[in-house]
């Protein structure tokens, strides 16, 4: 009886150890923020050119991040990329003429969509589409453009 | 040329048995599960023998293993001045491949291989021939606690090797070789996403304890009841499990990480 009490308490103290390193896992590593900010509302916007975005890159607001993207496609009718962005439904006074605009976090870094608010009363809602969008920079154009504007010059 | 033709025949149509009865043994161990779940003491007992008694192999390891990583890292890491992505690099390499593969690993040279002599030894006794005489089914009283204890530790363990492997991170990095805390913590928080990269680990690690319990009790029960063959099933247990590990891991990553 004392033995098999012993391992009764072991065991239990081995289930409660993996418990708590799940719940240290969800709130202290992980944000679980992010399960949450599923359960918004999505907007779409098409680029001409979208660059290295992904997937599941951020959606900020001033640096703020308020979504994720969820989808990328492409649209082609329009002849442009499509993407389909999930923003927080707290978020929800973002005005109908408001900016996207693609975004390189650092010089080398992952690419991200800011959003601009405008001036409208008109809020988003589910389903919008976001018309004022500016494309990623893609280094090579740049550069072009730069090769392009020096030997004009001389 | 014949003989080598034959060897080769022969080897396929043993390792396609050995197959075949390595599935039917695993649905008459599945059928056992109700029984074995309606009368938890003999469960709790292999939980006992198959999980507690790994625990300690698992923190040192975990320990060991967050350490290292966090001081190569560093040592990368510094000479771009990106140091306070320690914390991501710790974090993403443990939840998403480290802590579910060395785990497994671990637990299969911990309590696979244990699992496979015991069952092995018992069959070599003729304790299971004996059981059955006594009709009691010898698959649910000995097999189906050993492989749903397996299934439900080695999750448990994975879960715990993570996050102590983290801490160890944190202990070097941030302690001992001044990395912001601040920045370590909150940049593991933003990159790390439960619903992604922890599930996702999680799931690794619920798959790898199926198999690796599966292969260890299949080797065990279907050993040549000898002391040699005892010993040559507790070998290929412990191998095979490293193997199908390895190769399901990649799988897995392809199918979870890359998009």
């Amino acid at each position: 009886m004392g033995s098999s009490r012993k391992i009764e308490i072991l065991v239990g103290t081995f289930v409660l150890l993996g418990l708590i390193a799940f719940v240290l896992m969800a709130l202290n590593i992980s944000n679980l923020t992010s399960l949450s900010s599923d359960k918004g509302y999505s907007v779409t916007a098409h680029f001409d050119n979208i660059g290295g975005l992904r997937p599941r890159a951020k959606v900020t607001l001033s640096g703020v991040k308020v979504g994720r993207v969820t989808k990328i496609s492409y649209d082609k009718e329009s002849f442009r990329a499509v993407v389909t962005m999930t923003i927080d439904s707290n978020i929800n006074y973002l005005p109908e003429d408001t900016q996207a605009s693609i975004y390189t976090s650092g010089l080398l870094g992952e690419q991200y969509i800011s959003l601009e608010p405008g001036a409208e009363d008109a809020v988003l809602k589910d389903g919008s589409n976001l018309s004022l969008t500016q494309s990623a920079v893609v280094l090579e154009e740049v550069i072009g453009k730069l090769m392009v504007s020096f030997t004009s010059k001389n | 040329m014949l003989n080598a033709l034959q060897h080769i025949g022969a080897f396929t149509l043993e390792t396609l048995s050995n197959l075949g009865r390595a599935c039917i043994f695993l649905f008459q161990v599945m059928l056992g599960i109700k029984s074995t779940l309606l009368r938890p003491r003999l469960l709790i007992r292999e939980l006992y023998s198959v999980g507690v008694l790994s625990l300690l192999i698992i923190i040192f390891s975990a320990i060991f293993v967050g350490m290292v990583l966090s001081l190569l890292g560093y040592v990368t890491l510094v000479d771009f001045g990106a140091e306070s992505s320690l914390g991501v690099l710790v974090s993403l390499s443990l939840v998403r491949e480290l802590g579910p593969v060395l785990s497994a690993l671990l637990f299969s040279g911990r309590a696979g291989s244990a699992l496979t002599a015991e069952i092995g030894l018992m069959k070599a006794t003729e304790q299971l021939a004996s059981m059955e005489m006594m009709a009691v089914d010898p698959v649910r009283r000995i097999i189906t606690p050993r492989f749903l204890a397996g299934c439900i530790s080695l999750p448990l363990l994975t879960v715990i090797f993570m996050s102590l492997g983290i801490y160890a991170g944190y202990l070097v990095g941030s302690v001992w070789l001044g990395v912001d805390e601040g920045s370590f913590w909150s940049q593991m928080q933003t990159k790390v996403e439960f619903g992604h990269d922890v599930i996702n680990g999680i799931i690794k690690s619920l798959v790898f304890g199926f198999v690796v319990t599966w292969i260890a009790v299949f080797q065990g029960y279907n050993a040549m009841p000898t002391s040699e063959g005892v010993s040559r099933a507790t070998t290929n247990s412990v191998v095979y499990s490293a193997l199908a590990v390895l190769a399901l891991d990649f799988i897995l990553t392809a199918i979870m990480f890359v998009t």
